[in-house]
């Protein structure tokens, strides 16, 4: 599944990166502990997280994550926007907490 | 010719955090090296390099790239660390309450950086400073 299927089935709002969309979703990594984040995500998962600030776009960048999405309606700070556009990282939103949205994502995952 | 490359880091400065790895992982990537050993390194100077922002007053980071490995040495004026056994535990953390805030300071940046690499070096005088040195072998 590539990151703009995600947006398109479940409404999730694009923030910025438009026009990285098209990367393949390879998994996904929830944690709001960045060393956690550095420490164990893989390239192009989808890392889901409540953090709105601009270290988690430098994480998601030094990774090669596919995009980050903000739970609960949460919006970035200016400077984790700019962030997104200049490393081409996908910026996501959505009103669904983690769980919720950990669990679309997982069951995408699965049956694809 | 070994290339060179240092940074300067300020204590609390987390807008920062990031730079030195993200320029290392270019160079990395200019010299072909293989991209396990890049993501390898990029933990490691991230978590090297957030630990001067969240724990000491400035610092640097200095990469030294030779023809078979990856040097780095970030070098600190801050706290030191007292107990170098104690901080490499994964979960201790003296991070402050805004660090902790962010998601830092879940004392997991030390260990990080020892998965990571081979022959980690941690030098530390409390009241002055710490040095880490590390490095990651291209093979
Ligand atoms: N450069 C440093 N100067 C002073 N103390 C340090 C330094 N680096 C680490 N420490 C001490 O070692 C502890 C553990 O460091 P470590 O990087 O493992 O975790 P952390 O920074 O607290 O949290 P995390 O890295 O998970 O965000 C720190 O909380 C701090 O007490
Ligand atoms: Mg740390």
């Amino acid at each position: 599944m590539k990151v703009s299927d995600l947006v398109e089935k479940y409404g999730l709002k694009v923030f910025a990166g438009q026009e990285s969309l098209g990367k393949e979703i390879s998994g996904g990594y929830v944690s709001d502990l960045l060393s956690d984040v550095m420490g164990h995500a893989k390239e192009n998962e989808v890392w889901i997280t409540l953090q709105t600030h601009q270290n988690v776009m430098a994480i998601a960048s030094l990774k090669d994550l596919a995009a980050v999405i903000l739970v609960k309606g949460l919006e970035p700070d200016d400077d984790t926007l700019a962030r997104s556009r200049e490393e081409g990282i996908p910026l996501l939103g959505t009103n669904r907490g983690t769980f919720e949205m950990a669990g679309v994502l997982f069951n995408e995952l699965k049956s694809s | 010719m070994a290339l060179e490359l240092v940074f300067q880091i300020e204590g609390g400065d987390f807008s920062n955090a990031g730079k030195a790895s993200s320029q290392i992982k270019k160079v990395l990537k200019q010299l072909n090296i293989d991209t396990r050993i890049i993501k390898r390194v990029v933990v490691a100077v991230y978590e090297a390099e957030v630990n001067v922002a969240a724990h000491a007053h400035r610092g640097q980071v200095k990469a030294l790239f030779g023809e078979t490995e990856v040097e780095v040495v970030v070098t600190d004026q801050g706290p030191g660390i007292e107990n170098i056994e104690q901080a490499m535990q994964p979960g201790y953390s003296t991070a402050s309450k805004e660090v902790r805030e962010m998601g830092f300071g879940a004392g997991m940046g030390l260990s990080n950086i020892a998965k990571n690499t081979d022959n980690l070096h941690i030098e530390s005088e409390v009241g002055k400073g710490t040095i880490l040195t590390f490095r990651c072998n291209y093979s």
